[in-house]
């Protein structure tokens, strides 16, 4: 093997900065030379992305070059720009013949096109942008000379829906480019053999380089000097200690786990912001000219902490910041090292964290996650599987870019690892339905889509197909959204979901964009608002999504850490109380049993089990759990979850409780609820609009015609009763079992405690259940069939106006 | 089943969506939409091919249970001009069978101002019966009519239930009838369209599977919410 040295320009630049080549940017090098296929595994920071680049600087730096030579592709536009800014430095430093560009759903459309016409060498985008740039005619032409294709975040992307459609894209690339060597560049994961095969579908050619392993972060879980909330997630009690830190720190950057919460915790930190210190906010869904300014300030050195969710995750190198806080239990171990590494992004110090728990069962998380850290452990994360509704859009996208042959096609396809697997049935299936819509009934053959020319290729019948996939491309498909601006001619905040739109009534005000804003009206589709002042009670509006559930594996910790004494020492003293007085009043289950608590209150009766699964499992159990209830003639009257434990009540009491948690019931009563479940429906939603049969709307696009328009639940229902095989219904159902992973836990929880289940009969609420009952009122049951649903509902109503007549 | 009177004329709100006249053995239903589905599909969205089928399923349903004397359609039976010309072979027949051997009036819609052919039945824009005006779309400040068009549903919510279902809107004077057609959406009771209709104030009755459900106006739900006041943020969650 030869000793790789930089050339002359790079060493200089390297030794100017007191660098020095680091191992595995020697061997990246190395790598490229070869041509090889390279997965760089390193913790945030270590320099992964040089590392990434270096290969494809060195190899451009003689100049003389045309085309595009490397592709980038990042989960995030945020992540594009900054990437950019630190591309920039070594390339006018260096004074590299090198042109890069970023393009993303941002990018100005007349530079999209100058780029098309005159590519640069190093063009930085997104799975999304990259999938329209390979829908045009001439992706062949443009791709051909590709050299280098650099996936970052690669652990991010390939346990997502977004990863699937990049996986067929990256398909598409290795025949476009048959020179192209891939790279993928990720934190550390459970399962890098996975992620070999997610870059290449010959992994044992995917050689697999080590970045340095980096300090081991500080940690420290925020203990208040006040008193511990039983209930909450929002953690406002913290933000005096949050200011305090922010005040103590040079740079910090406080995560969230909702745009609520960080529009809420935001405020009160400016409430107590008394020394007018720079903090700023960013979350997705405000304007892109906003965060795009933040980003930039944060950049300079020129903000004390900024407020943010899940939009800063990855990537975005600020060497200056020098604290990560954690607000609220922060869910997983892999995400939380991610954030935690957005502090001090040189590899030779610590990175430091704080952890604000906002309740006391989050204080038992953060102290499994600190755990986790010690003991190097990760969170497992399932692969989403390749849906037939993804699969769909990129045969549109690619009969969008010319003609093409169905059998090279399915052999193309089945490269990208989340379709290793696919039959050739379901990729006919597939391909019929974006031809003529896939239906038994085939009437549709004058509208047919694609049709199959002489010479056997495939091509779209129509041009209009090609605007129509360009507007619908990508895989998230969020609630219709509306953009709010300050002013009728002022500027652009952010967006709203509808929803929360078409409850304001002129005069509310509502917290966004880190304002207080008075609703003043809607104008051309547009939310206008101005600024208010002092209102005691604003709304905040909420986003579907986003809240992620516990992880298994930090649930398993935190259960092992109740049946353990041992470890409460490190517990602060009003956290270690509370555990003392429930095992003194009720119970703590070992850590191979269910403790299930039942009492008495207010006239209804309580049933709490604390199965530690998550909350989605939690709400799927709680289904299951009033249906079986109801058979038993125990009047279930409703439910609520969290990440920890459900609580169900109703109007009689539980005698044994061993029958109901049954393992059973994952069997027949999972099947029947799924079947008329609205998770399927939702999973339909989003299948019928990835799949293209239905169209996205866009933000401040005009409805077309009357707002009676028909509705995807109809179009299910309609089909699982005519033609339950369709390839949509397939591709929901599919979706739905991968949301369901969490059943499995469930399940596996299930089949754990049979025959221990320790059932406690308290006379009164035990300290663990009060965090749940404080949060009853929101869910309801459901699934009784829509008569019984809405006589209860008329009967209540009812009795609601009787009382009001009393009462007046 | 919800028995009601529209100026003193007695009517049977159904379950399915239909009004059911016992005077005049009279049924009478609202926006079929047949060929919806293919509408769509000849604009490029290949929506299923088979509301057609369902809605015709149903509509062979509530005429047998009731075997009506007269059926009268408000209008928008199909989707658009070229429906009729659309229908399936297997459907066509089908539809002839039913306006045999009966009175059958197709009144004209905004989707279908003109009467389909070749399937039976007279047309007409509207239809005057016992001091009713039947029409398609309700005219601004009249009374003494029934119509469709507007497609209403309603929600209603209370601490533990949660529904949305289409419905019939009516206020003693006026009674406006909920889509039949298996593909239509529907617009919220609550809406200006809807509401603006009844300046008094109207019941709505909700189609359940084997009943219909009166609410009055003042306990439906808007569209759905999708924020916390501040305080319930802080009581519960973010």
């Amino acid at each position: 093997m030869l000793p790789v040295t930089l050339p002359a320009p790079f060493a200089d630049w390297f030794a100017q900065r007191g660098w020095r080549l680091r191992g595995h940017q020697a061997r990246m090098l190395e790598l490229a030379q070869e041509g090889r296929d390279a997965l760089l595994v390193a913790p945030t920071g270590g320099g992964k992305t040089l590392a990434g680049f270096l290969p494809s600087l060195v190899a451009l730096a003689g100049g003389e070059r045309r085309g595009l030579h490397t592709l980038y592709v990042s989960p995030l536009k945020a992540l594009t720009v900054d990437v950019g800014r630190n591309l920039e430095a070594p390339i006018a430093e260096m004074g590299l013949p090198v042109r890069w560009a970023a393009r993303t759903g941002d990018t100005p459309q007349n530079r999209r096109a100058r780029q098309r016409k005159d590519p640069p060498g190093i063009l930085l985008t997104t799975p999304e942008s990259l999938a329209l740039l390979l829908s045009f005619e001439d992706a062949a032409t443009f791709f051909g000379g590709l050299e280098a294709v650099i996936l970052d975040e690669l652990h991010a992307l390939a346990e997502s829906k977004r990863g699937v459609l990049l996986s067929l894209a990256l398909a598409r690339l290795r025949t476009l480019a048959p020179k192209a060597r891939f790279t993928g560049l990720s934190a550390t994961v459970a399962e890098p053999e996975r992620l070999r095969r997610w870059l290449s579908p010959a992994p044992e050619r995917v050689a697999v380089v080590e970045g340095d392993p980096g300090v081991k972060p500080e940690v420290e879980i925020l203990v208040p000097r006040g008193y511990m909330p039983w209930a909450g997630h929002i953690a406002l009690y913290a933000a005096r200690d949050v200011y305090g830190l922010i005040r103590a720190h040079r740079t910090t950057l406080v995560f969230v786990n909702t745009r609520a919460q960080a529009e809420l915790l935001f405020g009160a930190l400016w409430r107590e912001n008394r020394e007018d210190l720079a903090i700023a906010l960013h979350h997705g869904s405000l304007a892109p000219e906003q965060r795009r300014k933040v980003e930039a300030a944060m950049a300079r050195g020129g903000l004390r902490a900024v407020v943010c969710t899940s939009s800063l995750d990855l990537g975005i190198d600020w060497g200056d910041v020098d604290l990560v806080v954690q607000v609220g239990a922060p869910k997983g171990v892999s995400r939380l090292l991610q954030r935690i590494g957005r502090a001090n992004h040189r590899l030779d110090e610590p990175s430091r964290a704080m952890l604000v728990p906002a309740n006391r069962f989050e204080v038992l998380e953060c102290m499994a996650a600190l755990e986790a850290m010690e003991a190097g452990t990760l969170d497992e994360v399932p692969a989403p599987p390749g849906g037939l509704d993804v699969l769909a859009q990129h045969i549109t996208g690619v009969a969008c870019s010319g003609p093409f042959d169905a059998d090279a096609l399915y052999e193309e396809v089945r490269r990208a690892a989340p379709y290793a697997d696919l039959s050739r049935e379901a990729f006919d299936a597939t391909l019929n339905f974006v031809a003529t819509g896939g239906y038994a009934l085939q009437v549709y053959e004058r509208y047919r889509r694609l049709v199959q020319g002489e010479d056997g290729r495939w091509r779209l019948t129509d041009k209009k197909l090609v605007l129509q996939y360009r507007m619908n491309v990508g895989t998230i498909v969020e609630a219709p959204v509306m953009r709010v601006r300050l002013g009728l001619r002022g500027r652009r905040l952010g967006e709203v979901e509808e929803y929360f739109v078409t409850m304001l009534q002129p005069g509310d005000t509502f917290l966004f964009a880190g304002r207080l804003l008075r609703f003043e009206g809607i104008r051309d589709n547009e939310v206008i608002v101005r600024t208010a002042h002092g209102t005691v009670d604003p709304k905040v509006p909420a986003y579907a999504g986003g809240r992620l559930p516990l992880s298994s594996h930090l649930a398993q910790r935190v259960r092992g850490m109740l049946g353990s004494h041992g470890k409460w020492q490190r517990l602060p003293a009003q956290v270690r109380e509370w555990l003392e007085h429930q095992e003194k009043r009720s119970s703590l289950a070992a850590p191979d049993e269910l403790l299930v608590e039942t009492f008495a209150r207010g006239g209804r009766h309580f049933l709490v089990a604390y199965c530690f699964a998550g909350r989605n499992a939690h709400q799927t159990l709680g289904m299951l759990l009033t249906r079986r209830m109801e058979r038993a003639g125990l009047r279930p009257q409703g439910f609520v979850a969290s990440d920890y434990n459900i609580a169900v009540w109703g109007l009689e009491s539980v005698g044994d409780v061993a029958p109901l948690f049954g393992l059973d019931m994952l069997g027949d009563d999972l099947e029947e609820w799924m079947a008329e479940s609205s998770m399927l429906k939702r999973s339909f939603r989003n299948a019928a609009v990835v799949a293209g049969l239905i169209e996205r709307r866009h933000p401040g696009q005009r409805k077309t015609g009357r707002q009676v328009t028909f509705s995807a639940d109809l179009v299910y229902d309609v089909l699982r009763k005519y033609e339950s095989d369709h390839v949509l219904l397939q591709a929901a159902r599919a979706e739905a079992a991968y949301g369901l992973t969490d059943i499995r836990r469930l399940a596996d929880l299930l089949a754990e405690v049979q025959g221990r289940i320790r059932h406690v009969r308290l006379s009164r609420i035990s300290p663990f259940a009060v965090s749940i009952i404080a949060g009853i009122g929101r869910e309801q049951v459901g699934g009784g069939g829509i008569d019984r649903d809405l006589e209860e509902a008329v009967a209540e109503l009812v009795a609601e106006a009787m009382d009001e007549t009393v009462a007046a | 089943m919800a028995e009601i009177s529209v100026r003193g004329v007695r009517l049977v709100l159904e379950p399915s969506g239909a009004v059911w006249w016992p005077e005049r053995r009279a049924l009478l239903v609202a926006d079929l939409h047949f060929e919806k589905g293919s509408a769509y599909a000849r604009r490029g969205a290949l929506l299923p091919p088979w509301d057609t089928a369902a809605t015709l399923a149903r509509l062979e349903t509530a005429v047998e249970r009731r075997a009506p004397r007269l059926v009268v359609s408000l209008g928008d039976a199909f989707h658009d001009r070229d429906g009729p010309a659309s229908l399936m072979d297997g459907a066509r027949t089908r539809l002839r069978a039913l306006t045999r051997g009966r009175d059958w009036l197709w009144l004209s819609g905004n989707h279908d101002p003109e009467p389909p052919r070749d399937l039976g039945g007279e047309a007409a824009p509207a239809l005057d019966l016992d001091g009713l005006r039947l029409r398609h779309a309700p005219a601004a400040g009249a009374a003494a009519e029934i119509a469709g068009h507007l497609h209403p549903k309603a929600r209603v919510a209370t601490s533990r239930v949660r529904v949305v279902r289409p419905c019939f809107a009516g206020d003693g004077s006026r009674l406006l009838m909920p889509a039949f057609g298996s593909l239509t959406g529907g617009l919220n009771a609550l809406h200006p369209a809807i509401a603006g209709l009844f300046p008094t104030g109207f019941d709505a009755w909700l189609l359940g599977e084997r009943r219909v459900f009166r609410v009055p106006h003042g306990q439906l739900r808007p569209e759905r919410a999708a924020f916390h006041t501040m305080r319930e943020e802080l009581e519960h969650d973010g």
